[in-house]
């Protein structure tokens, strides 16, 4: 195939205001592996940016505590708390339904204090919770990720009615009520479907709605930036060789849109572990026992004046894990872009 | 980049809510002192109004100050079907019997309020004549005739312009509906119901087609109240009912406010039951559950009319500070599990589920002794005749699950291991919620895996009323409460176990138990006139009731409500469930 130079693109991008103009440098990691043996590749350049940016690399860190810690959550449960269904009502005045000791009944037994009115253990609920807002997070970003590009370059390359089909469905979506849409969808699921039952169908639904609703932000991005690299000069020496359209859009466009869309699916996962909490607080989340941070944040509001560390505690883990996924998500797009304003 | 970064400072602003949201409450959690002293001085102590009466006092004048969070469904005496709106209709309507104005279970007792006397009752039960008193009038002064309160009892037949009430007179004395409703009645007076008969402007009499010993009942309920012909504003009477109580409408704005003045032509001699104590009685509105417990503490308002307990936020600080200032009396609803027979046929498996029940861990979740109430053994509340607290076929009363007799049932049931089941709960109610999650919990022990399913709670009639959508969603079990609407068996317990009462729609018999020695016994009660003998009836229902195995009752529901120190004449009266009598209410010590 040919290696479009990347001096080609680099002086006159004509990105739109939506578009991420970090994408001249990336086509050469995939069109020449050569090379890198004399300079350094696009990614390592990035990798080295990234490396100076503390900021970033402290969101990174927190971020991968968070996932090994989602990872790992038996064991850790295991060693440090009690099983997250398990109901401790000896530590919860049966007068008030609030924990007997002070700050939230928390102690070496319970690191975190326990649940108002059934004494389940706060610590191992928050340690299971990460792993469900981290799973519908991820999975929803993934899906969002795949629908957008693919929707988004089949705009983006072919143009005309397509373009303005797809266009206006990613208006549509984006106008669209989301919450409301997941809450009226989750009340009427069957609660076995498709092989999976209770959590599962409500962990699926949660990915899809969450994924479908978000493709538009990624298709919007990846349309512009191939609608600005569609008529570059490799994609026209690419036709002009005689490249089918298919290979020209897998292994002439993709590539230069791989950054962008690693920037947008970093930010993106925040924007859906917020989601998936909101959802969570209004009921439409996980069917209980399962522990969900939003869901604790609303059994919190009941008695928040009584144990106000139930709520903070939930809170703040939110709170850390969208603050660290945004720096990262700084980061890797500051180190992307080398046009970057920092 | 704009798109993305716009993206971005949503999320940063996301994330900076999320811990506003911590500050906010933590700074809420540390100032909860303020204000304490102000509710404080005077109050008649803990309990002090429940069974008796707290601050006698005969002394007239000043406001009665109302707040509540929910507007009544309607104030047209007809129409009204919230619990509070009977208690409080007392004020500007009367019946020709009425709930005497004692404290407690004596509350139940019905007196004469119009009529002379509680009514002449033919001896086959088939007619009651009542004669009305002298003096009783209008709020502009005319009399009350028999003619009114006729008229009065024939609004409830036009569902069509004036829904929302209960209809047991109609279905007592009119069982196939043949007549059409005052706004389509044909005869000059409007006055073409047959089974009332006004010989007389001071004379009214009931034929009943068939003898029902509840009816003094429903005679009761405001529903029976009169309403004058040409005051009828129809569906808009419930803005301004004019008045045959002691006081009559001022201003009302629905969810805002409503005030009520001194009715002048009401004549206290014509009147043993209201006391009529305040000068001016007041209901303010307010969304904010929280905020009005506040409210309530800090003695800017004497009670909340709709009485459904202090709210778990506040509940801690009231009982722990303000003790004085809180009753806690029993409300006279079950809150319980049902078991639909459709979908758990096996009463062994049914009783393995009431065995390995944790009925403790059930108080806690319903809020504990004190705001969730009493362990409840059997489904019939101990206000009621019949009813016997300590009848417990399943040793529910110690508190403890017992597993060994939960795991025999499973092995009688055919399933050792355990099965699986779906708890149907509402959503929209946390505690019951918090409910399902214990009952799932304790049930997990004896390898019964039950899965919670968070329904629609406004489409309650819909789902769970539907014995269909029951059996096609696998709803094993189902979480819900029953308050009676009026103090007997049958009100309680006819619509829960009588089999001829399951419906296809707006269910309450979940269960559908169709026992007809139960049906015969609910015939057998209702011809009885007299109460205890009625009762006794009763108690034989509730316990073939138990012996089904269809209900799992976890309290006899308590409330912990607030009561300014303001307040005199004040007594829960189990006739309204648990709530104050309003109609003795005063303000001036």
């Amino acid at each position: 195939m040919t290696a479009p130079l990347h001096e080609t693109s680099a002086g006159e991008s004509t990105a739109t205001a939506d578009t991420a103009p970090d994408a001249p440098g990336t086509p050469e990691n995939s069109g020449a592996p050569a090379k890198a043996i004399e300079g350094r590749s696009p990614w390592q350049i990035a990798w080295t940016r990234l490396k100076r940016d503390k900021l970033a690399l402290a969101g990174a860190f927190v971020v991968v505590f968070l996932v090994l810690v989602a990872l790992f959550a038996p064991l850790i449960v295991g060693l440090l708390g009690h099983p997250p269904d398990e109901f401790h009502e000896d530590q919860i005045d049966p007068l008030f339904g609030t924990p007997i000791g002070s700050w939230g009944g928390v102690s070496s037994d319970f690191l975190f204090g326990v649940e108002p009115v059934n004494g389940r253990d706060v610590f191992s609920r928050i340690v299971y919770g990460a792993r469900i807002s981290l799973l519908v997070a991820f999975l929803a970003a993934v899906f969002a990720v795949v629908l957008g590009t693919v929707l988004g370059i089949i705009a983006g390359y072919f143009g005309g009615w397509i373009d303005a089909v797809l266009s206006r469905v990613m208006d549509v979506m984006l106008a669209f009520p989301q919450l409301l849409f997941t809450i009226a969808l989750v009340s009427v699921l069957p609660n076995e479907l498709l092989g999976l039952d209770g959590s599962g169908v409500r962990i699926a639904a949660l990915v899809v709605v969450i994924g479908f609703f978000g493709w538009p932000y990624v298709g919007r991005i990846v349309r512009g930036q191939t609608l600005s690299l569609r008529n570059r000069e490799y994609v026209e020496a690419a036709q002009s060789l005689g490249a089918g359209r298919l290979y020209i859009l897998r292994r002439e466009l993709l590539p230069n849109l791989i950054a962008p869309i690693t920037v947008y699916a970093t930010l993106m996962i925040p924007t859906n572990i917020l989601t998936e909490a909101a959802l969570s607080f209004l009921g439409a989340g996980v069917k209980p026992p399962t522990a969900s941070w939003g869901q604790m944040l609303s059994t919190a509001i009941t008695t928040y004046e009584a144990d106000p560390l139930f709520m903070v505690i939930p809170g703040l883990a939110i709170f850390i894990t969208v603050l660290a996924f945004n720096l990262f998500g700084d980061g890797v797009r500051d180190a992307l872009d080398p046009k970057g304003s920092r | 980049m704009t798109l993305m970064s716009s993206q971005r400072r949503r999320i940063a602003a996301g994330a900076l809510l999320a811990a506003a949201t911590m500050v906010v409450t933590t700074a809420c959690g540390g100032g909860g002192e303020s204000g304490g002293d102000k509710g404080k001085g005077g109050a008649a102590g803990f309990n002090a109004g429940v069974n008796k009466v707290a601050n006698a006092s005969d002394k007239k004048g000043g406001e009665l100050k109302f707040i509540g969070s929910q507007d009544a469904d309607f104030w047209d005496p007809q129409r009204g079907y919230y619990g509070f709106v009977w208690d409080f209709a007392r004020y500007y309507t009367r019946q020709l019997v009425t709930f005497k104005a004692e404290p407690g279970a004596a509350s139940t007792e019905l007196v004469s309020d119009l009529a002379t006397d509680t009514g002449k009752v033919s001896a086959d039960g088939l007619t009651y004549t009542f004669t009305l008193k002298d003096g009783v009038t209008w709020e502009d002064g005319k009399p009350i005739t028999s003619k009114d309160i006729k008229y009065g009892i024939e609004r409830i037949w036009a569902q069509d312009v004036l829904s929302g009430g209960p209809i047991y007179l109609q279905q007592v004395l009119d069982p196939k509906n043949e007549y059409k409703g005052p706004y389509k009645d044909t005869s000059a007076d409007k006055l073409g119901l047959k089974a009332i008969e006004t010989p007389d402007d001071k004379t009214i009499v009931f034929k009943l087609p068939v003898a029902n010993g509840d009816f003094l009942q429903m005679l009761a309920m405001p529903a029976a109240s009169p309403v004058r012909q040409d005051k009828d504003t129809k569906a808009k009477y419930t803005l301004k009912p004019f008045s045959s109580g002691p006081y009559k409408w001022e201003s009302y704005t629905p969810n805002k406010s409503l005030k009520l003045v001194r009715n002048d032509k009401w004549d206290a001699k014509s009147d043993t039951v209201r006391k009529a104590l305040p000068d001016k009685i007041s209901v303010t509105f307010t969304t904010n559950a929280d905020d009005m417990d506040n409210r309530l503490v800090e003695g800017e308002y004497d009670l909340d009319i709709n009485a459904t307990g202090v709210g778990a936020a506040a509940r801690q600080k009231v009982l722990q500070q303000h003790k004085g200032n809180v009753d806690n009396p029993q409300t006279g609803f079950i809150r319980y599990a049902v078991f639909p027979q459709t979908v758990i046929p096996n009463i062994e498996c049914r009783k393995a589920i009431i065995y390995a029940a944790d009925s403790k861990s059930l108080q806690t979740a319903r809020g504990g002794p004190q705001a969730g109430g009493d362990i409840a053994s059997n489904m019939l509340p101990p206000a009621l005749k019949g009813a016997d607290a300590k009848a417990d076929p399943y040793g529910k009363l110690g508190g403890a699950p017992d597993l060994a007799k939960a795991k025999e049932a499973l092995k009688k049931c055919g399933k050792p291991d355990g099965f699986k089941t779906t708890i149907a709960v509402r959503n929209n109610k946390k505690i019951e919620i918090a409910t399902a999650e214990s009952l799932q919990q304790s049930l997990k022990a004896v390898g019964i895996e039950a899965q919670i399913d968070q329904f629609d709670g406004a489409q309650t009639s819909g789902i769970i009323g539907s014995p269909k959508v029951v059996k096609d969603k696998g709803y094993g079990i189902i979480i819900m409460g029953w308050g009676a609407d009026f103090p007997t068996g049958q009100g309680f317990l006819q619509p829960l176990v009588d089999g001829r009462f399951i419906l296809q729609s707006g269910n309450n018999n979940f269960s559908e138990l169709n026992d007809p020695a139960v049906n015969g016994l609910f015939d057998q009660a209702l011809k009885e006139t007299d109460p205890t003998k009625a009762g006794e009836l009763y108690k034989q229902i509730n316990t073939k009731v138990s012996e089904a195995a269809v209900y799992l009752p976890f309290t006899h529901e308590k409330n912990i409500i607030w009561r300014s120190s303001r307040l005199t004449n004040v007594y829960t009266a189990d006739a309204y469930n648990g709530r104050y009598d309003y109609a003795s209410l005063g303000v001036i010590k």
